[in-house]
């Protein structure tokens, strides 16, 4: 997946060796010890205004390359499965949220 | 046209399984999701691959279209459901894309390929054998399609609606924030465009929002007037593709466009004005 589409490639985008200009926000999703996948994570702003969303990939692992500030990140997963969590991203980090539903 | 001409749950999906005259149609940026289990008895589309010329920057021909539902085994006379990830994009993309060639008997799957998989319903490996077609395009209808030079000439006179999330449209980010962002075009947004991010048109499982919510969303909350003509635009056409949908397709809006070239061309063209911030 290049920058050239636009789709969520399932489990986010490839990350860059470093985070340099970039607010990245990245973790894994389990239940009950296992990978979530199917399931879905969402980036959610001020208000549950909805930001990006990828597929969880094969390892239940997302990427988001957000702007700096405060976000949601909510999961969604067969089953009525969800959860939510807060999240600070800033420049220049890699902000990692393991997610156990 | 009302909605259940265009648009299909996944109990009728699940019931035309096997339809002789029903062609379900998988259609992704990133086809593995496919390959690792589809709908059973649909077929793939590539958006990049099948639907983009790959030398020059346009749509495949007529010609092209023609040699793709043929070895696909699609005819003339089918109905082609279509669904796909990134909350039906790439499948509104193409539902627009059959509309342009003039194939009318399509439809798309609400809730597209995340719904089916959040109600756990049954995925496939098993990529169909279809007989081979001679399908039949009519020429583009460009009736549904902007270019540029129109875009430009419909600042201040027409409906722009940006359907970018608004840290695009502010120019904060240049790409979906599940992308990483270096990138060399200018950031920022068509003057006098309105930004009405895709994502309100549709709840949390992919699913369109009820015509009065979409309603009210562009005409109440947006202030666009449903008597002007409308050209919706994201960054690469596929995003404004699902608004293009709601609008034209579900609302019933005539003269509504999409513009595919959207602001990976306008943001890059020499001399153009483009505004930051919010919508003015």
């Amino acid at each position: 997946m290049t920058a050239d589409g636009c789709g969520a490639p399932a489990g986010g985008a490839s990350a860059p060796a470093a985070a340099g200009r970039q607010a990245v926000v990245e973790g894994k999703v389990v239940h009950q010890g296992a990978a979530v996948c199917p399931g879905y994570a969402r980036l959610l702003g001020t208000g549950d205004e909805f930001v990006a969303e990828v597929p969880l990939g094969d390892d239940g692992g997302f990427r988001f390359f957000a702007a700096p500030g405060s976000w949601t990140l909510r999961v969604l997963a067969p089953g009525g499965l969800r959860a939510e969590r807060s999240v600070q991203a800033d420049y220049g980090q890699v902000t990692t949220v393991d997610v156990t539903i | 046209m009302s909605r259940s001409d265009v648009l299909v749950d996944a109990d009728w999906a699940q019931a035309h399984i096997g339809d002789p005259h029903v062609v379900i149609v998988e259609v992704d940026e990133d086809t593995s999701a496919y390959d690792k289990g589809h709908i059973p008895g649909a077929v793939k589309i590539d958006w990049k691959k099948d639907l983009q010329d790959p030398v020059r920057r346009d749509f495949v021909d007529k010609t092209g279209f023609e040699a793709l539902l043929s070895e696909r085994g699609i005819s003339d006379d089918d109905t082609v459901l279509l669904y796909g990830g990134n909350n039906n994009w790439f499948a509104a993309y193409a539902y627009w894309y059959f509309r342009l060639y003039g194939h009318d008997k399509v439809l798309l799957l609400d809730g597209g390929r995340k719904k089916w998989e959040l109600d756990s319903r049954e995925l496939s490996t098993e990529v169909p054998e279809r007989p081979r077609t001679s399908y039949t395009a009519t020429e583009q209808d460009r009736s549904l399609r902007a270019l540029r030079d129109e875009v430009i000439e419909a600042i201040g006179k027409r409906n722009l609606v940006d359907v970018r999330s608004p840290d695009e449209f502010t120019g904060r980010l240049l790409a979906p924030a599940h992308l990483p962002q270096e990138q060399a075009q200018r950031a920022g947004h068509i003057p006098t465009a309105r930004n009405v991010p895709w994502s309100k048109a549709a709840n949390e499982d992919g699913t369109f929002r009820s015509d009065d919510e979409l309603r009210q969303l562009y005409e109440g909350e947006a202030g666009l007037d449903f008597g002007k003509d409308t050209i919706a635009y994201c960054r690469i056409g596929e995003r404004s593709a699902h608004t293009w949908f709601v609008l034209h397709e579900l609302l019933g809006l005539r003269n509504v466009k999409n513009y595919d070239g959207s602001w990976t061309e306008y943001g890059s063209l020499v001399g153009v004005p483009i505004e930051l911030g919010e919508a003015r």
